[in-house]
């Protein structure tokens, strides 16, 4: 039947491979037990490992996706609110707050005085849009990129926001957006992971970030994103220890496939060859991947396309970069992570070194993808956990404010891989605080990336415990007005 | 890139996949069974393909149709009365079977808009069941377990006890025989990982290689369920069940003591506390006539989960999610039901409604406590309302096992009850703040109505009600995840669901025989470790042919010895227990050995106690895997990458894997170069023949002594390095530093080098690292 469900073909896929794999390791081809790569690079042969993915033809490969963690603010960046200033110091009417939850941190405010945006915005590109002026790079390359300004969510802490938009649940326990791409998609490169997470850090208040953000959850730790640090080791455990060079830990390794294979021969579970292959692979990523991570061979141009300190590293400037080196080789989903973006109080200073922070190398990486040929095969995410409320937490002075969550409405922009550039999605009304045209909620915004992706959001489930679990619970529509 | 070695191992190992579900297997051209049974054959398929729109879940049902029960399938169709969903005896009669069977899609079920279908064997089988008279049946695990008979089995030599007749029975009707028994070496070496989570020591491996006898196995594996190291052993699966760990969870993740929990956990199985004491203690201490201190402590179990320090949350949003978490434990690790399921609506498979999930929910409602609490305790004691306070007098009685080298205060979070009864209500959709219909407490109805009579309306009486003679699934649960963590899968697979979607027992009448054996024996654990440890089954050899390997890829008939890939805390325990290294001290606060530089720091808020990582040092650098301190948002990677649980909630089996990492973490981590490092030095320093002390360490790693050629090898791979590292003496010198452990004096750096690279090399071999 044309319509088996995926797990039944997971099963058949399994039991072939099984019995590949019992010709014994001389006759395995080491590229054959790898993920296949479903748009056929590199000419593999096998089968996509969940047939009947993608579900369509795919806009794009491939997604790096820059998280601005502790949620930046929409009304200081690319949601331009005149009335605001206007109304500097008003309380906000109670016609439009509309009874709606605040956090424990603002519902004990005797006042909501309204509070402008400390910077001022233009309008740039062929599309008109105002941007204000702590992201000048964003601007040069805003007929590149969609802003969408009616994004929301449900939660309003940042535990559970972020937990949602990278798990599709509050609670986590689930698997990661990432980690769905892996599953669903695998990985085009054979010595690197399908899913890779780097962090860094502004000055700003900072939210911290959580394992569980890329964690795999029901679905096989092999799906798991792969931190890569920027400390002397790019990925865990991979540098060989001093006094060990890589033409002794081959001997080493000779050895010990040597004796493996001898249990092999005495026990015959299969799962010795495929140790045996595991160490193969590690010690192909001990040279991939430091080639990969090694930033200095960059030419002059891209040093000063991205900024210096692209070669900082642990720089969200240095992780741009690197992630388009890792996109490059075929890594399926790259996760950033900047942390900083939680302006309680003193949003003006705070948000201006945030800003300056990601904006030159959030806008370098568009350009240099674009240079490449890449940027329509690479979808670029920009974006934070929820927005900021439209009134003042806290002390209010002539120069500094703070602002509060505000999940109702907030601000994100994606570029390249299928994405209608240069345009501006949604609207929200004029006090920044209600979505009035075209509100996308987080669910949809999965349900629309996984479309870009060539996946079905209701196809691509995983069994566990009894259910069929999707990135996008049981909610979630495609919106087409953000395609191209 | 990994992900086909570890889909191999899946298959093998956790076996994600089932062979033994009809529903789900590639059985096109499989034989129809004689008796098509509604249990084994076609439950699971209506209930994966069906029941979401017609069956237990009333808001969703589908034209009034319910299929998960005999007398709504046999009724007249709600919107063609003429029509009947099922008629027994004539399948071309039955609605069902007209609609599963037709060509036409805007007729056909289920819809392919539902991306669901069934296979032309599914029909098959539902167009004989229908033909034989569709029949339903309860579904098994909601049946209390009566003692089966013991099987007549061919072989009779063979059983050793009751297991073994059961799965003989069962090997038989595959025409399968069982493997010999295992040699003396990797057998005594399965064991003492199964019941001490250590390599046995040398004195134990000549002692019973001088008596492999059935006295002799018998008094060591007595000897083994008395150690301390059992109780150790036994807690590690238990923290994953309670979620423990040595920090709150959320944003922040700041330190909490309940390391005394973890102490008394230790304690109870070291005591052979029966299951009955053991779980009761942990859901209802604080509650209990004349409670103790350790059933206090006990009740700690309950408080492990997950806490906001996150200001600014809504309190009672938080409050609620301690008492879902708290729910879906129970329901997952004692029931092994996916009652987390009803949280929002009703059950789509199993016969639990969203009320009876709040009814179950009520139970736990009424702890005095709140979802946002400011930090209480400090600065080296941290915990929440409700707390007890670890005395001097706690200390030296009944608390005497709590580990507790300092003076300063310690508080451990408790269960403690409100004074008057907290309301519970239906939350819509499962939202805190949606409150519908008030409910009391109760039982699901479908596993064993809750005698008020019998039981208070409390905690304490949801344990009584646990452990009732008539609840079908305590023992069943229990005994299936023990015998899970000694032959690597459950009787039934899926631990965690032994509802409808769940896995079928590959041997029923065995998982039966288990649980009503180990219930009418007083609940005794080491008993039932026993019988498995002591069966004729568990002692088979872990040789698999080619022929067996294709008849029963999974192993599900057990004619062969278990050989898995030891969890993530007895890798360490192995390498640190082979080399000397290893404190065996039981209990206390967690520690913090080597871990990659930077994680926690990249990671935090910036806030708090564990924002930066401060290793130890001394001892406390070679304690056992269990011990090393869990701060839940970054866990430690040498755990994780070998499939331990990060502790967010409650898991009754984790995957074993096999990826590049692993490898990985073998050749570099700290750990495992200065456990090679100082074994060898250990060696050289007492002998200075390196055949011979490539011998001992080869049988204080692997557990066995070395065949000739592993020997010439390796002996071979020393000779050339001890010549590289003559011509390399810087290399040498930087080789030996890896560690904190003090360097021997007067040692040849060549020769040390060179016997610490292969000791590297035998901590990274295949077997070093199995259950053999």
């Amino acid at each position: 039947m044309k319509n088996e469900f995926i797990e039944h073909h997971l099963n058949m896929n399994r039991r072939k491979f099984l019995s590949r794999l019992s010709l014994g390791v001389g006759s395995l081809a080491l590229g054959s037990l790898l993920i296949p790569d479903i748009f056929g690079k590199g000419g593999m042969e096998e089968a996509p490992f969940i047939p009947g993915v993608p579900h369509f033809a795919p806009k794009a490969k491939r997604i790096i996706y820059l998280f601005q963690n502790g949620a930046p603010s929409q009304l200081e960046s690319f949601d331009y609110k005149p009335k605001l200033r206007e109304m500097m110091g008003q309380e906000l009417p109670a016609s439009i707050r509309g009874g709606q939850r605040l956090t424990g941190m603002t519902s004990g405010q005797s006042s909501f005085p309204l509070v402008g945006s400390h910077y001022d915005f233009k309008q740039y590109g062929e599309s008109r849009a105002w941007i204000s002026d702590l992201f000048p790079h964003t601007a040069k390359v805003v007929d590149d990129i969609c802003i969408v300004r009616s994004m929301f969510t449900e939660a309003i802490n940042h535990d559970p926001a972020l937990t949602f938009f990278q798990t599709g649940a509050q609670q986590g326990n689930r698997a990661s957006f990432g980690s769905w791409m892996s599953y669903g998609l695998g990985s085009e490169n054979k010595n690197l992971p399908a899913f890779c997470v780097l962090l860094s850090r502004g000055k700003g208040n900072g939210q911290g970030v959580y394992s569980k953000l890329w964690s795999n959850g029901f679905l096989e730790s092999i799906h798991q994103g792969v931190q890569f640090s920027s400390g002397e080791s790019p990925v865990l455990y991979l540098n060989n220890p001093d006094g060990i060079d890589m033409a002794n830990r081959r001997q080493m390794l000779d050895q010990l496939a040597a004796m493996n294979d001898q249990s092999y021969k005495d026990f015959g579970d299969p799962e010795i060859n495929t140790k045996i292959q595991q160490y193969e692979m590690a010690y192909r990523m001990q040279t991939a991947v430091p080639e990969l991570t090694d930033l200095s061979k960059e030419s002059d141009d891209i040093i000063k396309l991205y900024g210096p300190d692209c070669l900082v590293p642990g720089t969200f400037a240095a992780n741009c970069l690197l992630s388009r080196k890792l996109s490059e080789s075929g890594v399926r989903f790259i996760q950033l992570y900047h942390q900083g973006w939680d302006q309680h109080g003193n949003l003006p200073n705070e948000m201006a070194g945030q800003a300056k922070d990601v904006d030159r190398a959030s806008a370098a990486l568009i350009t240099d993808l674009k240079q490449r040929g890449l940027l329509d095969e690479t979808l670029v995410i920009w974006g934070g956990e929820f927005g900021r409320t439209n009134f003042c937490q806290g002390k209010m002075t002539a120069d500094n404010y703070g602002r509060d969550h505000h999940p109702r409405c907030f601000s994100i922009w994606m570029a390249g891989g299928g994405v209608k550039p240069g345009i501006v999605y949604g609207e929200t009304d004029e006090f920044g605080y209600n979505i009035v045209k075209d509100p996308v909620h987080v669910h949809d915004f999965h349900a629309t990336v996984l479309h870009l992706m060539g996946l079905d959001h209701e196809k691509l489930t995983f069994k566990h415990q009894g259910r069929r679990y999707r990135l996008t619970d049981v909610a979630g529509k495609v919106i087409p007005g953000l395609m191209a | 890139m990994f992900q086909r070695y570890v889909r191999l191992t899946a298959c093998f190992l956790a076996g994600l996949y089932a062979c033994n579900n009809a529903a789900t297997s590639d059985t096109q051209e499989e034989k129809l069974p004689e008796i098509v049974d509604y249990n084994f054959n076609i439950r699971p398929i209506l209930s994966d393909k069906c029941y979401a729109c017609h069956g237990p879940d009333a808001n969703k049902r589908e034209a009034g149709l319910r299929l998960d029960i005999a007398d709504s399938a046999y009724k007249a169709l709600k919107e063609s009365p003429g029509l009947h969903a099922l008629v027994p005896g004539n399948p071309m009669a039955s609605a069902v079977y007209q609609r599963i069977s037709t060509k036409d899609t805007a007729m056909r079920m289920p819809p392919p808009s539902s991306n669901m279908a069934l296979t032309a064997y599914e029909i098959k089988l539902i167009e004989k069941w229908i033909k034989q008279g569709a029949q339903y049946k309860p579904h098994w695990a909601f049946v209390a377990p009566v003692v089966p008979a013991l099987p007549k089995v061919n072989n009779e030599q063979w059983p050793h006890n009751e297991i073994d007749r059961f799965v003989l029975a069962h090997m038989e009707t595959k025409g399968l025989e069982p493997n010999p028994v295992a040699d003396h070496e990797r057998l005594l070496k399965r064991l003492c990982f199964d019941l001490t989570g250590l390599p046995p020591s040398p004195e134990r491996m000549d002692r019973f290689a001088k008596d492999t006898s059935e006295q002799g196995y018998e008094r060591m594996v007595d000897e083994l369920l008395a150690d301390t190291a059992y109780g150790e052993k036994m807690a590690i699966h238990w923290m994953d069940v309670a979620r423990y760990a040595d920090s709150h969870g959320y944003q922040d993740d700041n330190y909490r003591s309940m390391w005394p929990w973890r102490d008394w956990v230790i304690h109870a199985f070291n005591e052979n506390l029966s299951y009955k004491e053991f779980i009761t203690w942990q859901l209802a201490g604080d509650m209990m006539p004349n409670a103790t201190r350790e059933q206090l402590l006990a009740s700690g179990y309950n408080r492990n989960h997950k806490i906001t320090e996150e200001g600014g949350v809504i309190d009672e949003e938080y409050r609620i999610e301690y008492v879902t978490d708290r729910t879906n434990a129970f329901g997952k690790s004692l029931l092994g039901i996916t009652i987390e399921c009803a949280h929002c609506h009703d059950h789509k498979y199993d016969p639990f409604s969203q009320k009876e999930y709040y009814e179950l929910f009520a139970f736990f409602n009424n702890v005095k406590e709140v979802g946002l609490q400011s930090t209480v305790g400090g600065p080296e004691t941290y915990a929440k309302t409700p707390y007890m306070e670890i005395t001097k007098e706690d200390l030296k009685g009944v608390l005497n096992f709590i580990n507790k080298q300092d003076t300063n205060k310690l508080i451990v979070s408790v269960m403690g009850e409100r004074d008057t009864t907290r309301k519970t209500y239906i939350l819509g959709r499962g939202n805190y703040d949606n409150p519908t219909l008030e409910v009391t407490p109760e039982t699901p109805h479908s596993v064993l109505p809750f005698d008020t009579k019998q039981y208070p309306a409390n905690r304490l009486g949801l344990a009584g009600w646990l452990f009732d003679k008539r609840n079908p699934l305590t023992a069943r649960v229990f005994v299936n995840q023990q015998w899970q963590e000694i032959f690597g899968r459950g009787i039934v697979k899926s631990t965690g669901d032994f509802g409808m979607q769940g896995d079928l027992p590959t041997n029923p009448q065995l998982l039966d025989w288990l649980a009503t054996d180990f219930e009418q024996h007083g609940w005794n654990i080491k008993r039932l470790m026993k019988q498995m440890v002591m069966s004729a089954t568990y002692r088979q050899s872990a040789v698999v042919s080619k022929e067996k390997l294709k008849a029963d890829p999974e192993n599900i008939y057990l004619s062969r010895g278990p050989r898995f890939r030891l969890p993530a805390e007895l890798v360490r325990d192995l390498v640190l227990q082979s080399s000397g290294l290893l404190v065996h001290t039981v209990g206390g606060p967690s520690v913090k050995p080597y871990q990659p530089k930077g994680l926690w720091e990249m990671a935090t808020s910036g806030r708090g106690s564990l924002a930066t990582y401060r290793q130890d040092h001394g001892e406390s650098l070679y304690r056992r895997g269990l011990y090393t301190f869990i701060k839940r948002t970054v866990p430690p990677p040498s755990m994780m990458i070998f499939d331990a649980s990060n502790r967010d909630q409650c898991e009754v089996k984790r995957a074993n894997t096999n990826t590049p990492l692993q490898a990985l973490i073998m050749l570099n981590d700290p750990t495992v170069l200065e456990a090679s490092r100082v074994l060898a030095s250990r060696l050289l320093q007492k002998d200075n023949n390196s055949t011979r002390n490539i011998e001992q360490a080869f049988r204080l790693i692997v557990c066995r002594k070395p065949q000739q050629q592993e020997v010439a090898r390796l002996q071979k791979y020393y000779d050339q390095q001890q010549q590289l590292y003559k011509q390399q003496p810087a290399n040498a010198v930087k080789l030996l530093q890896h560690g904190e452990y003090p360097m021997a004096a007067n040692l040849d750096n060549a020769s040390w080098a060179a016997m610490m690279q292969v000791i590297t090399t035998i901590y990274n071999l295949e077997e070093t690292l199995s259950k053999t």
